[in-house]
């Protein structure tokens, strides 16, 4: 249906406070985009400059292999989800996914052949003669789906659309909105500040931050190769590890790659055992134990450094306990003093 | 999520509501609710007694009416004291009769509350939603005309109005008081607490400028307009000074000003049986247009819908 295609996009508000400060991305066809970062990266001015809602101050932001920087978003033929789900509150479901099309001059028989369809997909249909305020949070998440795909628009946009349900239901529109975008293909472009969400959902996943991106790949890609210790610490949960080098003592006969200023690791990759008081090896001292039912996160500290480790279902370590932890070799990441990794 | 789940707390909120309107909620016993009760009616006959009274003396002749005391009930004149006031022509102010006196103060108050509420909303609308040069000055310009009531600018309206030769005019009576800058203030309000993604969602629906003030402002101002509606009628309704100057001619005159020129200084002169059915015919107006309004008027106070 359409590519999305972002080439050296700024912005700059006020001539002053610069958001975005050069982002080329290019989205395939029918590819589930998400846009990660934490809040004040950029990630959303960046949505919304493909929306049509902000200005674009430089580079050129293309639909479908068309430049849109001056096509206002009604033209551009996207839509979009918004976090709070932006219903009008006076309109039933019905005119609520109607409207755009209205507006479009579309038949009314048209309309209604679409609306029904959008809303049977949707599990809707009860719901057509309601208004937004009788229905629950998910069910205004889902009209908000609703009036997006009646609209059968190249590029679905979906700004944080999750954030404003409970866990549970987080979990499970994340899976429906995925299986809805695999099954009518359209291109989205999805920002989020959840590192799970953006794993779960991506296709390709674009880390931000500080208006810049810091990597683009396929989210195992990016959780296996962090391309810096920016994504390493966003991207997982809990965070990789980091350490100085210097926090490795001699004793463990790790060799540090020349340039090396900090290792990481994921929690998951350190064995742990009961220490044998001898000098080998890297030894933690456990400041505490977070069970969270199928493993357990043992709060550590290395030589003055934080460090979790994971360890399988019920753990007997207790805080006060030293354990001796080893990594291979291979599963170490290591970066420069810029924070950028070593291959 | 479904209907049955949501059902049941429907109902949990509509006892709960019955309990608070008992007056359980506020913990009050039945003794404390009768002594409110108590003071309620005692206000109510406070305020309503002149106005019962003004009836009770609109139903006698004028003969009773001057001769005191005057009786606490109602006489047998109600049908021609109404008859002659509503169809003959009353003698003080050059025989016009009360339907006029009506229909020029319904036009003004109408012209005076929907030209306040359109003018208002439009421009609440411009300084909200759109970015134009000196914006805030206009703002500023609108919310400054707060601090300078009709009776400050009287005499240069005044000299304008003559100017333009408006004097004795439905122009002349309304228009001058039709710029508000408390509705403009009032709209301006509720349109900030309209979310930012709601215009955005508009705007990528196709909605221009216009579509979205027609389709999504407007159904969205509905209370506050019913609201707005009611407090300017009435307001353009009791007007007294400003149609004092503006009306020479006794057929432009409105219900106020002509009970005003009706009462003369000499009580026998005064057709009191009159003016009491004027000031009742006076009255009407404003209170159907309350109690028609009211469910509206008291959900544009304490309702957003949103």
């Amino acid at each position: 249906m359409a590519t999305v295609d972002l080439k050296d996009v700024r912005k700059i508000y006020g001539g002053k406070v610069e958001a975005v400060k050069g982002v080329s991305i290019a989205i395939p066809d029918k590819a589930l985009c998400v846009l990660v970062g934490p809040s004040g990266c950029g990630k959303s001015t960046l949505l919304r400059m493909i929306a049509g809602l902000e200005s674009i101050t430089a580079g050129a932001v293309s639909i479908d292999g068309k430049v849109v920087n001056t096509i206002g978003p009604a033209e551009r033929d996207i839509a979009m989800v918004f976090q709070n789900y932006a219903l009008y509150p006076h309109m039933k479901v019905y005119d609520n996914m109607a409207y755009g099309l209205r507006n479009r001059g579309m038949g009314k028989e048209d309309i209604d052949k679409r609306v029904r369809a959008a809303a049977k997909t949707l599990e809707l249909s009860h719901l057509l003669d309601r208004r937004p305020r009788e229905l629950s949070g998910g069910q205004r998440q889902r009209v908000a789906m609703g009036r997006a795909i009646v609209r059968n628009p190249k590029v679905f946009l979906f700004d944080e659309p999750l954030s404003n349900l409970d866990a549970k239901l987080r979990g499970q529109m994340r899976v429906e909105i995925k299986s809805l975008q695999r099954a009518l293909g359209v291109t989205s472009v999805y920002v989020t500040h959840d590192q799970l969400e953006a794993m779960t959902l991506a296709d390709t996943l674009v880390v931000m931050n500080a208006g810049l991106v810091e990597q683009t790949g396929a989210p195992l890609d990016v959780y296996e190769k962090p391309a810096s210790t920016f994504v390493a610490s966003f991207i997982g949960a809990p965070p990789m590890n980091l350490l100085p080098t210097t926090a490795l003592p001699a004793s463990a006969g790790i060799p540090v790659p020349p340039g090396a200023q900090t290792v990481g690791f994921r929690p998951e990759d350190a064995s742990i055992a009961p220490t044998d008081g001898g000098a080998s090896g890297l030894e933690v001292s456990v400041e505490g134990v977070e069970p969270v039912g199928a493993e357990s996160f043992i709060h550590s500290l290395l030589g003055g450094n934080r460090v979790i480790l994971r360890a399988p279902g019920r753990t007997s370590v207790v805080p006060g306990d030293r354990l001796a932890i080893g990594i291979e070799p291979a599963k170490l990441h290591w970066f420069d003093g810029a924070g950028k990794r070593l291959s | 999520m479904t209907d049955a789940a949501a059902r049941p707390e429907a109902q949990g909120t509509a006892v709960a509501l019955g309990r608070r309107e008992e007056g359980e909620m506020l913990g009050l016993s039945r003794s404390s609710r009768y002594l409110a009760h108590g003071l309620l009616i005692v206000g109510i006959v406070i305020v309503a007694f002149p106005i019962y009274y003004t009836f009770v003396a609109s139903t006698h002749t004028l003969q009773t009416i001057l001769r005191p005391p005057l009786p606490l009930l109602p006489g047998g004149e109600f049908f021609n004291n109404y008859y002659e006031a509503l169809f003959g022509g009353i003698g003080r102010i050059g025989g016009v009769n009360v339907w006029t006196l009506l229909f020029n103060t319904t036009v003004m108050a109408l012209a005076i509350a929907i030209g306040k509420i359109v003018i208002s909303i439009l421009s609440a609308y411009a300084i909200v939603f759109f970015r134009f040069p000196l914006r805030m000055t206009f703002f500023w310009l609108i919310f400054i005309t707060l601090m300078l009531p009709v009776e400050v600018r009287i005499m240069p309206t005044y000299k304008v109005m003559v100017d333009l030769g408006l004097i004795d005019t439905y122009t002349g009576l309304t228009l001058p008081l039709m710029a508000s800058a408390t509705a403009t203030l009032l709209f301006r309000q509720f349109f900030l607490t309209i979310p930012g993604e709601l215009v955005e969602a508009a705007r990528i629906d196709g909605a221009g400028p216009w579509k979205f003030f027609k389709d999504i402002l407007l159904p969205l101002s509905r209370t506050n307009i019913a609201a707005l509606f009611v407090i300017l009628f009435i307001y353009g309704w009791t007007q007294y000074l400003w149609p004092l100057l503006m009306t020479n001619r006794n057929d432009m005159n409105t219900i106020v000003i002509a009970l005003k020129k009706m009462v003369s200084f000499a009580d026998a002169d005064t057709q009191w049986h009159l003016v009491m059915v004027t000031s009742m015919l006076a009255i009407v107006p404003p209170i159907l247009v309350v109690v028609l309004m009211q469910r509206w008027f008291v959900r544009g106070l304490i309702e957003t819908e949103k």
